[in-house]
C-alpha cells in the first residue's frame, strides 16, 4: 500500500481512515486528518525531508513519519 | 466602582506566523518589559496598553503554538500558564490571534482555549489580504456560530486595533465563557462523565488537559490529583481519545466554515512555489544559504568595525578626562581605570550584537529560516542534531545564551540536548573582541591578490574553526551519548513575506538590550573586582613602593623610569598577580605568562573580559598618563626572558586556539543548567572544552614555536 513516502512530487492522495493511530497527534493537529487530501510539494535535497500541504497547511515532515501514514486514490495533478 | 482605575490580564496566543507579536507591538507600543516565567526561563514579554480612561490592560505575548498539548518546551508555557489562570491573577481575557489563509487550522487553537471556559476573543489577522487572495468571510455568521466576539484586524497596516481593545473590554465586563466542542459527547460520554465528576471546581477540557499532559494547576488539592491520576493508567485510551478529540474538532470546525468561510482557488498566487523552487533548490538553495551565511559574517566584521572604533576611542578619551579633572585618589582610579573601561567593555559589543539579531529576526519574518531547517535537517541528522538546530548555531555566533534558548523548539530531547552541547563552539561575539586584538598583533595587516585582507581571512578561519569543533563534537555526542528519546519533527513552511520594519526594529532592540543588561552586569562587576584585586594585594604591597625606591636610590633613573618600575612592581605583588603566577607553571608550556593568566582567570567569567583586563594590567602597570589604546599597550610588550614581544605569532596562535575551545562563560553555564535542570552537562561542557582548549594550545605553541 502507498504512503506520503512513495508519493512523487507533484501527486495528491488522500490520508487512510486506518492510519489514524499512526499519526503523531502534533500532525494531526496540524491538519494531517484521515481523508484529508494531501499533495507532496518537494523533497529535500538528499531525499528527506518531504515538504508537504494538507488541509492548507504547508509543513516539512520526515521520512520516517511519512512511511506510517498510508494514503490511497493517488491522482496527479 | 468606575472612578477606580483597575488592570486587567489579557493573554495573546496564537500559531507562529499568525502576527501574534507585531499586535502585541501595536497595542503596547514601547511599554514592554521582558521577564521571566516563574520557574522556567522562557522570556515573558507583558506590556500595558490603556482600554478605556479607567481600566488598563497587562498584555503578554505568549510563545507561538499550534496546539495547548505541548510537544516543546516553549508550548508548554502556554498550557502552564492556562491551567493556572483561574486560581492566578492571569488572564481575565484570551485574545486568539489567527490569520486569516489559515483559519481552520488557527480555529483548532481556538476551539481548546474556548473549552478552558475563559472570555476569549478571536482576531483575524491579515484581513489586508483577503482580496488579494480571493477569500471571503461572512463575519456576523462566523461571529453566531462561534457563539464569539470576532474582531478582524491588519496588524501590518494597524487597523482594527481600537476594535480589539473595545472587545476585550466588553469580553471582560460581560464576562461570558462556555465551551465550544463538548468533548464529553461525541467520544465516550460515562468516560467524561466520571471525569467531570471528580471536581466542579475546574472545566472538563481542564481536567482532561490536566491528566493527558500530566500538567497540574500548582495549588490542586491533592485528593482532586489522586482521583485525576488514576484516569492516566490506560495510556492507550488516552492516546486514543486525544487523537479522536481532535478529529472531532476539526469537523466542527469544517462545518462552522462552510457556512462562513470561501476561498476563490482561482486567484491563489504561485508566488510560493516560485520562491520555493529557488530556495529549497538542490544547488542553489546552498548557494543563497551560505552566501547569506557570508554576508551576515562580513557585515559583522567590516560594518559593525566603525561604530566600535568610535566607541573604544570615546571611552579611552572619557576615561582620559575624567583622571584629569577628578581629585588623584582611590575614587579618581575606580572609575578611569575600573568602571569607565568596564562599561565601554559592554557598550562596544552593541553593534555587532544589534546587526545580528536584525539578521536573524529578518530571516525569521520574512518565512526564509524554515526553508534553512528543509534544507539542512538531513545532514544535521547525521550529526544527532535536527534542521531546527540551525537557528541556534547561527544565533550562536552572536550570543550562546539566546541561541541555547532557541533550542526549545526542538522537540526531540535528544537532538535537542547535542546542539546544547556544542553551541558554545561556534564563535560568538564576546570572542570577537579577543580574537580581533589577536589577530591584529599578529597577523601582519597584509592583502592577498590585492583584495583579500590577510587578518580578515585569519577571522573567517576562526568561524569555521567554530563551527566545525561544534559539528565534530555533536557527531562524537552522537556516537557515545546514551540518551533514548522519541524522535518527531515537523515543521511549518509558512507564506514568504515582506518583514515590517516596526517589528524588526522592536526585535532588535529588544534582544540588545537584554544582552546588554544581562552580560552587562556581570562585566562590569568583574572589571570592578578586578581593578579592586589589581591595585591592593597582602601586607608585603604597602611596601613595594619603598624597596623600589631604596634599592634605585643611587641610580640614575628619570621620574617616568621609576614610577614605571614602581607599577610594575605593585601589580606583580597585588592579589592578582599573584594569582597570576601560581597558574603561571600550568600555563608556561602554552607560552603564557601570568599577565595572560590573570586575563584567563578573570575570562572564566566571561571571555570578552580578557581585553578588558589586559587593559586594567597594563594600565595600572604602565601607569602612564596618555590614551594609549589597548592595543598599543600590548603591541609594547615584552617578553623579559626572549627580548621578543610578548604576544608573537605562536603565544598569539595559541591564545587564539585556547579562546576557540574553552568553555568561558558563567552565563551560558548557568543557562545550560537551567535547560538541562542538571548540574551534568554543563560540568560535561566545562571539563571538556576546557580539556580541549589545553592541549589544542599546548599542541599550537609547541609546534609554532
Amino acid at each position: 500500500m502507498k504512503t506520503i513516502a512513495s508519493l512523487h512530487i507533484g501527486e495528491i492522495g488522500f490520508i487512510a481512515e486506518e492510519s489514524l493511530s499512526n499519526i503523531p497527534l502534533k500532525l494531526l493537529e496540524m491538519g494531517c486528518l484521515p481523508g484529508a487530501e494531501i499533495k507532496l510539494i518537494q523533497i529535500a535535497p538528499l531525499n528527506d525531508p518531504l515538504y508537504i500541504c494538507v488541509n492548507g497547511s504547508h509543513l516539512a515532515i520526515r521520512k520516517e513519519t511519512a512511511r506510517e501514514i498510508k494514503i490511497v486514490d493517488v491522482l496527479d495533478e | 466602582m468606575s472612578s477606580i482605575n483597575q488592570t486587567i490580564q489579557v493573554a495573546l496566543i496564537g500559531n507562529p506566523n499568525t502576527g501574534k507579536t507585531s499586535l502585541f507591538n501595536l497595542l503596547t507600543g514601547l511599554n514592554q518589559k521582558v521577564g521571566n516565567y516563574p520557574g522556567v526561563t522562557v522570556d515573558k514579554k507583558t506590556g500595558t496598553c490603556q482600554l478605556s480612561n479607567n481600566i488598563k490592560a497587562m498584555v503578554s505575548d505568549l510563545p507561538g503554538t499550534y496546539s495547548i498539548n505541548p510537544t516543546s518546551v516553549d508550548e508548554s508555557i502556554v498550557l502552564k500558564t492556562l491551567l493556572n489562570a483561574k486560581h492566578d491573577k492571569t488572564p481575565d481575557v484570551i485574545v486568539v490571534v489567527a490569520d486569516i489563509e489559515n483559519l481552520k487550522r488557527n480555529l483548532l487553537l481556538f476551539s481548546q482555549i474556548k473549552d478552558l471556559e475563559i472570555p476569549t476573543i478571536l482576531a483575524i489577522n491579515m484581513a489586508d489580504q483577503m482580496k488579494r487572495k480571493g477569500i471571503s468571510i461572512n463575519l456576523n455568521a462566523l461571529k453566531e456560530e462561534l457563539g464569539n466576539e470576532v474582531v478582524l484586524i491588519s496588524a501590518r497596516k494597524s487597523e482594527g486595533i481600537d476594535n480589539i481593545k473595545k472587545a476585550i473590554l466588553t469580553s471582560y465586563q460581560e464576562a461570558k465563557a462556555f465551551p465550544l466542542c463538548n468533548i464529553n459527547h461525541k467520544i465516550d460520554a460515562a468516560y467524561f462523565q466520571n471525569l467531570k465528576a471528580i471536581t466542579s471546581e475546574y472545566s472538563l477540557y481542564e481536567l482532561w488537559l490536566m491528566i493527558t499532559q500530566d500538567s497540574y494547576p500548582d495549588n490542586l488539592n491533592d485528593e482532586t490529583k489522586k482521583k485525576l491520576i488514576v484516569f492516566k493508567n490506560d495510556v492507550i485510551k488516552l492516546k486514543k481519545y486525544q487523537h479522536k478529540e481532535t478529529i472531532y474538532r476539526y469537523q466542527e470546525i469544517n462545518t462552522i466554515l462552510k457556512k462562513t468561510y470561501t476561498v476563490d482557488q482561482s486567484k491563489a498566487t504561485d508566488l510560493r512555489a516560485k520562491l520555493d523552487k529557488i530556495f529549497t533548490h538542490k544547488i542553489f538553495g546552498y548557494v543563497l544559504f551560505f552566501g547569506i551565511l557570508l554576508l551576515i559574517f562580513q557585515s559583522i566584521f567590516d560594518w559593525a568595525s566603525v561604530p566600535m572604533d568610535f566607541i573604544d576611542a570615546q571611552f579611552a578619551n572619557l576615561s582620559a578626562y575624567a583622571k584629569k579633572i577628578l581629585p588623584a585618589g582611590v575614587v579618581n582610579d575606580l572609575i578611569t581605570d575600573g568602571v569607565i573601561p568596564g562599561i565601554g567593555g559592554v557598550l562596544i559589543f552593541i553593534p555587532q550584537i544589534a546587526i545580528l539579531f536584525l539578521f536573524i529576526a529578518i530571516l525569521e519574518e520574512t518565512g526564509y529560516m524554515s526553508r534553512v531547517v528543509f534544507l539542512m535537517d538531513k545532514i544535521m541528522r547525521r550529526f544527532g542534531m535536527s534542521g531546527k538546530s540551525v537557528i541556534p548555531l547561527i544565533s550562536g555566533t552572536a550570543c550562546a545564551i539566546p541561541a541555547v534558548m532557541a533550542t526549545r523548539n526542538i522537540s526531540s530531547w535528544r537532538e535537542r540536548l547535542i546542539t546544547i552541547l556544542v553551541t558554545p563552539f561556534t564563535t560568538c561575539s564576546a570572542r570577537l573582541p579577543v580574537y580581533a586584538i589577536l589577530i591584529a598583533l599578529v597577523v601582519p595587516n597584509k592583502k592577498i591578490a590585492g583584495f583579500l585582507s590577510l587578518q580578515g581571512l585569519m577571522l573567517l578561519f576562526m568561524y569555521i574553526l567554530g563551527f566545525a569543533t561544534a559539528v565534530i563534537a555533536a557527531a562524537i555526542l552522537h556516537k557515545t551519548l546514551k540518551v533514548k528519546t522519541k524522535t518527531f519533527f515537523v515543521i511549518e513552511m509558512p507564506d514568504y513575506k515582506l518583514p515590517s520594519i516596526k517589528n524588526l526594529g522592536f526585535e532588535m532592540l529588544e534582544k540588545t538590550k537584554a544582552f546588554v543588561l544581562g552580560a552587562g552586569k556581570i562585566i562590569l562587576a568583574l572589571s570592578v573586582v578586578l581593578w579592586f584585586l589589581a591595585s591592593n594585594g597582602p601586607k608585603s604591597y604597602d611596601n613595594v613602593e619603598k624597596t623600589i625606591l631604596e634599592n634605585t636610590s643611587n641610580t640614575k633613573l628619570s621620574d617616568t623610569e621609576l614610577s614605571k618600575k614602581v607599577a610594575a612592581a605593585k601589580l606583580e605583588n597585588s592579589y592578582i598577580g599573584i594569582m597570576g603566577k601560581a597558574i603561571e607553571p600550568a600555563i608556561k608550556p602554552l607560552g603564557y605568562d601570568w599577565k595572560i593568566g590573570i586575563a584567563i582567570i578573570s575570562s572564566f567569567a566571561a571571555r570578552e573580559v580578557f581585553v578588558g583586563s589586559l587593559a586594567t594590567i597594563y594600565s595600572v602597570g604602565s601607569d602612564d598618563e596618555d590614551t594609549a589604546t589597548i592595543k598599543q599597550r600590548m603591541a609594547s610588550e615584552v617578553n623579559p626572558e626572549t627580548e621578543e614581544r610578548r604576544f608573537n605569532f605562536p603565544v598569539g596562535m595559541s591564545l587564539l586556539i585556547f579562546y576557540a575551545f574553552a568553555m568561558q562563560c558563567m552565563a551560558t553555564l548557568a543557562i545550560v543548567k537551567r535547560e538541562t535542570k542538571t548540574w551534568k552537562w554543563p560540568l560535561i561542557q566545562l571539563i571538556g572544552m576546557g580539556a580541549l582548549a589545553y592541549l589544542s594550545s599546548l599542541l599550537t605553541y609547541q609546534v609554532l614555536s
